[in-house]
């Protein structure tokens, strides 16, 4: 019988842009809640947005059967830190247990693209981003997936990030107040949906401030 | 496998190739690894589209009963519907063999689940589950199981419906579709779908789903059934067929209006 199927792979892209923006006392994580696989969408309703801790949220976009194996684990390596030391991991180590966790599958990766943002120790807003086999970055904002090469330079454009290389270490946080970074984060997913067709439908927003985790929503393009 | 590995630059693994290359450097590289070849296959009897949906008092699913060899049509009996436990139902495309091992995976599974008599019993949103575990697991193993599945049940009065495809990705929805489906019937479900669905116009809604498959979709028959589950259990419908239409002046006599040299 003559083979019908096309090359098998254990990879699929399901697309979704994450965005996530640091400032001195919250940090908002937002990402859309589109799911699609090619030129299908499979759902608009499926939320990217994992709680780990809880002043640690992580957004992931990629390969969504790779992000859901990734939340799990997570999960329960924050179950067992629980148990171990009677507290919540903090935003930090989370971290650098995402990036372990990550590079532990460097030869056959977890197709996904995260950002994890939180509070640090000092209840100060924090940005982690990364690539899907580890590398990592504290940043004061940061965009991953499909529409991240839409919505990175607008944020570099409106944030104006310190540069690294300054000395003394410059602090990465943004200057905006909790209210403007959330504007500005519904700002870039309504352009991101204009042209990429992998982002829309709706945005959810997740905010870390000192009172705790608030969510909302913003209804995006559905086309 | 080894001068395909090799050939790639060693430190391109992200970003410059694209996708099809970089699963096969991946592929190759866990051959390697594992000093073991490659597991994937690839179906022989499938089975088409399955197409589900959430009503007013449970879940409705809808499977004609084909077995495709490829391209002929070798099997009209196929039950692609089965009751899984009390409260779930799992309706499956592709491999009917490989769809075959996993009720006996369920089978065990809701046995053994059983047998604590404590009462407890799994519904359809720890089947589901389940199943996802078991896809992405062989995913994992180069050696998929080579379906789409639809689970739908209810218990406690929730209405689950959910969808698992080869390689893992899972979600739920009021409306799922598997395969050719998703093309053809998820457009009509997004338009015409509600929440109070009744009984009556979910099967209407699915039919008209499985009429639009049958027109365009070659390997679906004009046979199927449609399956019920509710907080009451399970009822799958006997196999039926739908009413069509063929004798439109353009199905008569295609070639008119296309003249060619033959």
């Amino acid at each position: 019988m003559p083979k019908e199927q096309a090359n098998w792979s254990p990879y699929d892209n399901n697309g979704g842009s994450c965005v996530a923006v640091a400032g001195a006392d919250y940090c908002v994580i937002a990402a859309d809640t589109r799911m699609s696989t090619g030129y299908n969408i499979l759902t608009r309703d499926y939320s990217k947005i994992c709680k780990l801790a809880d002043k640690c949220v992580m957004a992931s976009s990629g390969f969504q059967a790779d992000v859901k194996a990734l939340q799990k684990h997570l999960a329960a390596r924050h179950l067992i830190y629980q148990h171990q030391h009677n507290k919540q991991m903090s935003c930090p180590a989370m971290a650098q247990l995402l990036s372990n966790t990550l590079y532990y599958k460097r030869f056959f990766p977890y197709y996904s693209f995260n950002v994890l943002g939180g509070l640090d120790n000092e209840g100060k807003g924090c940005v982690f981003t990364y690539d899907a086999v580890g590398s990592y970055e504290k940043v004061g904002y940061s965009s991953q997936g499909s529409g991240s090469t839409l919505i990175m330079p607008f944020l570099d454009n409106q944030l104006k990030s310190p540069s690294p290389l300054l000395l003394p270490a410059q602090d990465a946080v943004t200057p905006l107040a909790e209210a403007e970074a959330i504007d500005l984060v519904k700002t870039v997913f309504a352009s991101a949906s204009e042209r990429d067709i992998y982002t829309g439908d709706k945005l959810e927003i997740v905010v870390i401030n000192a009172d705790g985790i608030r969510r909302e929503y913003m209804d995006l393009r559905k086309d | 496998m080894n001068f395909m590995a090799s050939k790639q630059p060693e430190n391109s693994l992200l970003g410059l190739e694209s996708d099809s290359q970089r699963t096969l450097y991946v592929t190759c590289l866990i051959s390697i690894e594992l000093g073991s070849s490659l597991d994937v296959r690839y179906p022989y009897v499938t089975g088409t589209s399955v197409v589900a949906l959430k009503y007013k008092d449970g879940i409705l699913m809808a499977a004609d009963m084909g077995g495709s060899y490829g391209s002929t049509l070798r099997y009209k009996s196929v039950e692609r519907m089965k009751p899984i436990g009390k409260h779930s139902l799992l309706g499956a495309s592709g491999e009917i063999s490989d769809f075959q091992e996993i009720l006996r995976y369920l089978d065990e599974l809701i046995l053994y689940d059983n047998m604590w008599d404590d009462g407890n019993s799994l519904g359809p949103k720890e089947v589901h589950n389940y199943l996802t575990r078991v896809m992405y697991n062989r995913r994992n193993k180069f050696n998929p199981l080579w379906n789409s599945l639809v689970l739908g049940g209810v218990k406690n009065g929730q209405k689950y419906l959910g969808t698992v495809s080869m390689i893992g990705v899972n979600f739920e929805d009021n409306h799922v579709a598997t395969g050719f489906g998703n093309h053809l019937a998820r457009p009509v479900l997004r338009q015409e779908w509600h929440e109070n669905l009744s009984f009556e116009d979910g099967v209407r809604l699915l039919e008209k789903c499985m009429r639009v498959l049958l027109y365009r979709d070659r390997s679906a028959v004009n046979k199927l059934q449609i399956a019920k589950i509710t907080e009451d259990g399970v009822t799958i419908s006997q196999p039926y067929s739908l009413k069509t239409y063929w004798e439109f002046s353009a199905f008569e006599n295609p070639a008119q209006g296309a003249i060619g040299s033959w």
